[in-house]
């Protein structure tokens, strides 16, 4: 194409997106087509790749096409294997893409879809896509080292420790706050619960069918566990109709919340090809395929966001959780964003695949811009619902009361009007007995992706589709809880073999049971107390969630930082640094007010010390009173575990410090351990089509 | 769309999902283990048999995220 024309196009791209930008951000008042926030997204995150991504790589990073990646060197057709970049792609974006991007937003359009929606765009183009792309290089550059060997080797074991502290740490947290996502969407939903359970054995069908009769028909296994899966969501019905079926999945969260335990630990001892692979072939599937339907359905149906751009609640008394806008809405929208936890498959996962460097923009940059595109299309889902409905919905019977009358008519007084018959007439279209106080984020997002779905594809299954919703979001969380259990259970078999090595082998029953039993004792712990509090527990466990993701993605900027001081590109060293700073402002500044802000929605202390004093005068109902001293407990838990994820974060990054300034001043550091130059092969093979 | 195409799409379906892994592995073991100049050939794993170490190696680490 010619230049000047290829000018043009980029100039009217920048026109465009930022007309598109500028019209969602500026509008007050009047519904807003979601086609802007498509258009503004699409045009933003081309500009980025185009200019700043390419940018990165050819003057930062200096990517070298004719340099053999080390699934070229290592090659050995099982781990490391050099694939096409599309595919490497897929294998990426899917490790990536989990509930996360979709339970984010969801919770954060509390503040009205603008905040969320520009902390999504920038946050992504110039934070985690960055992130994602820097680690998936340096990690090329290593021998596909994982986060934690970088950061030892490159800045000290004060930097690997720290790493395995905070991926352990974060490990727990969300396998905690994702369960308790579940046991809100399952609570007294037979139908949710049946189609939920019955992900378990269709999996356990398709292990063995790809173990034992078919041995390694992965898509011919799939197609026969998809088919399974959509018939266990038709058939739910039947059950949440039948008189005694449906006594058999009709639970209280507390009940769920002891099965998923049971679950995890099952899922933890199980062989993999059991249950974990072929549930993760699932969730793949259904992830990926649902994704684009919805983005179908956006593109079809264009709905109007019925969110007010802004709400009141930016000032810190949201129903969903506590916080004023700033630093909650960039802790309560992670993945979507930024996320930490992405370093850990740009690290020591994805670059056993990829077959040249020159890929890692499309693969690092791109797979998170795709994912920071499914964030935006989770908000555009909650916010096109009546903002009356979605509180109705999101708000805990804690907040706003556990009488019907009594929530519609707080939450009409918020400016947010809804009535009962307005709740009872959507549960009834969704299948439900009730949507009132099913927080955590699903349930909502769930609604209006069956709305949009409907109304693009037909009203008349709007049950069966919020269903359908409900199970998609479902077996990835539950794919993470299982891989999550059994990664924690792993590493903690790791720390153990260095005082019995005994315990670090893997397959030594007594190890197995014992370590997997701790690390679900430590999620279950957190989602025992986030099910029990009367609040609904995602106002405790979501923020802990994020401020644990950020630390790590901290921890993995400050590794990229740390490299390029070290290897002389000072004057580059913004590109991750700036990030960098930002997240510990929001981290620090967040932590800081969960530990000391005197307001009880927002300080674990301060609702410690409230509750403790409530207990003490007798004010409080007998059920709360009965459960007092354990969440009293709890809370202070979470303020030492918060401060402790903030005094981790600053310990890593003075040591970053340490090495960048020694480095500045000529003093020895550790050395790079890049390996050495090896020229490709591949760059006239079928890969590089 | 034409045949070849369809082909090549599938290709890639099958690579994403795992589904011609074992395909792959008996590709790098001829080549890597069954040089011409070699005196021995040793004999590759079963289909089963491989599907079972590369499920298991395939989760050994941190593979899905949040």
């Amino acid at each position: 194409m010619d230049k000047t024309l290829k000018s043009g196009l980029w100039v009217l791209i920048a026109i465009l997106g930022a007309s598109a930008l500028g019209g969602i951000a500026i509008n007050r008042g009047e519904n807003i087509n979601a086609l802007w926030f498509i258009v503004a997204a699409l045009c933003i995150y081309s500009l980025a790749y185009r200019f700043y991504a390419a940018w990165i790589a050819a003057t930062v990073l200096a990517v070298d096409f004719t340099r053999a990646t080390p699934a070229e060197r290592l090659e050995n057709g099982r781990d490391f294997i050099p694939t096409h970049k599309w595919i490497v792609f897929g294998h990426h974006f899917a490790a990536i893409a989990g509930p996360g991007p979709l339970v984010g937003p969801t919770l954060a359009a509390q503040f009205g879809y603008l905040p969320g929606t520009l902390w999504i765009l920038v946050g992504a183009v110039l934070g985690g896509c960055v992130q994602d792309m820097v680690t998936l290089f340096l990690s090329t550059r290593r021998d596909a080292k994982s986060l934690g060997q970088m950061a030892k080797d490159e800045l000290g074991a004060l930097g690997g420790t720290a790493a395995l502290i905070a991926t352990f740490s974060i490990m727990i947290i969300l396998i905690a706050v994702l369960g308790l996502i579940v046991v809100n969407a399952m609570k007294h939903s037979p139908w949710a619960t049946f189609t939920v359970s019955a992900t378990i054995p269709i999996a356990m069908i398709v292990g063995v069918y790809m173990r034992y009769l078919r041995p390694g028909q992965v898509l011919e296994a799939s197609a026969i566990g998809v088919c399974l899966l959509l018939l266990s969501v038709v058939g739910g019905r039947n059950v949440a109709e039948h008189e005694t079926l449906r006594l058999l999945f009709d639970h209280e969260g507390l009940t769920l919340a002891w099965s998923i335990m049971i679950y995890g630990f099952a899922a933890a001892i199980l062989p993999v090809w059991l249950l974990l692979a072929p549930r993760d072939y699932l969730s793949t599937y259904i992830k990926i395929g649902t994704i684009t339907l919805l983005a179908v359905a956006i593109l079809l149906l264009q709905p109007s966001i019925k969110m007010p751009a802004i709400t009141e609640f930016i000032d810190g008394s949201g129903p969903i959780f506590g916080g004023k806008l700033f630093p909650f809405v960039f802790i309560t929208i992670a993945c979507g964003a930024i996320s930490g936890f992405h370093s850990l498959i740009s690290s020591g996962t994805t670059p056993k695949l990829l077959s040249n460097e020159r890929d890692i923009v499309m693969i690092g940059y791109g797979g998170m811009l795709l994912e920071s595109f499914v964030a935006i299309m989770a908000m555009i889902a909650a916010t096109v619902l009546d903002p009356g409905v979605y509180f109705a919905i999101n708000s805990s019977a804690g907040i706003v009361g556990s009488n019907t009358i009594d929530a519609v008519t707080k939450i009409s007084a918020w400016g947010y009007p809804v009535t009962v018959e307005q709740m009872q007439n959507l549960a009834q279209q969704m299948g439900e007995s009730t949507l009132f106080a099913r927080t955590g984020g699903a349930p909502s997002l769930a609604v209006g992706m069956a709305s949009i779905f409907g109304k693009a594809f037909g009203d008349g299954l709007l049950a069966i589709w919020y269903h359908f919703a409900i199970m998609f979001e479902a077996i990835f969380i539950l794919t993470t809880l299982d891989a999550g259990t059994r990664v924690g259970r792993f590493m903690l078999q790791d720390i153990l073999g260095n005082i019995w090595p005994k315990m670090g082998e893997t397959s030594w029953t007594p190890s197995v049971i014992f370590t997997s039993s701790i690390v679900v004792a430590g999620w279950g712990y957190f989602l025992y107390i986030g099910v029990i509090d009367p609040n609904g527990g995602v106002n405790i466990l979501w923020p802990l969630f994020g401020i644990a993701n950020q630390m790590l993605a901290a921890i993995a900027l400050s590794v990229g930082t740390g490299i390029l001081v070290k290897s002389g590109k000072l004057k580059y060293a913004g590109i991750t640094g700036l990030p960098l700073t930002w997240l510990v402002i929001i981290t620090s500044t967040a932590a800081w007010q969960k530990i000391t802000s005197p307001d009880i929605r927002i300080g674990f202390f301060s609702a410690a010390n409230d509750l403790a004093e409530k207990l003490a005068s007798g004010t409080l109902p007998a059920a709360k009173a009965s459960i007092a001293p354990q969440l009293i407990l709890n809370l202070q838990l979470d303020a030492w575990i918060t401060l402790f994820f903030v005094s981790l974060l600053w310990l890593i990054i003075i040591d970053m410090l340490r090495v960048c300034w020694r480095s500045i001043a000529g003093k020895p550091v550790l050395p790079s351990t890049e390996s050495k130059h090896m020229q490709s092969r591949l760059l006239d093979a079928w890969i590089r089509d | 769309m034409t045949i070849p195409k369809l082909k090549y799409f599938w290709q890639i379906i099958r690579r994403l999902s795992g589904d011609d892994a074992y395909e792959v592995y008996l590709k790098n073991f001829h080549n890597e283990h069954c040089h011409h100049d070699s005196t021995e050939c040793s004999k590759p794993l079963s289909k089963g048999e491989f599907f079972k170490q590369w499920q298991d190696e395939k989760w050994q680490g941190i593979k899905r995220c949040c």
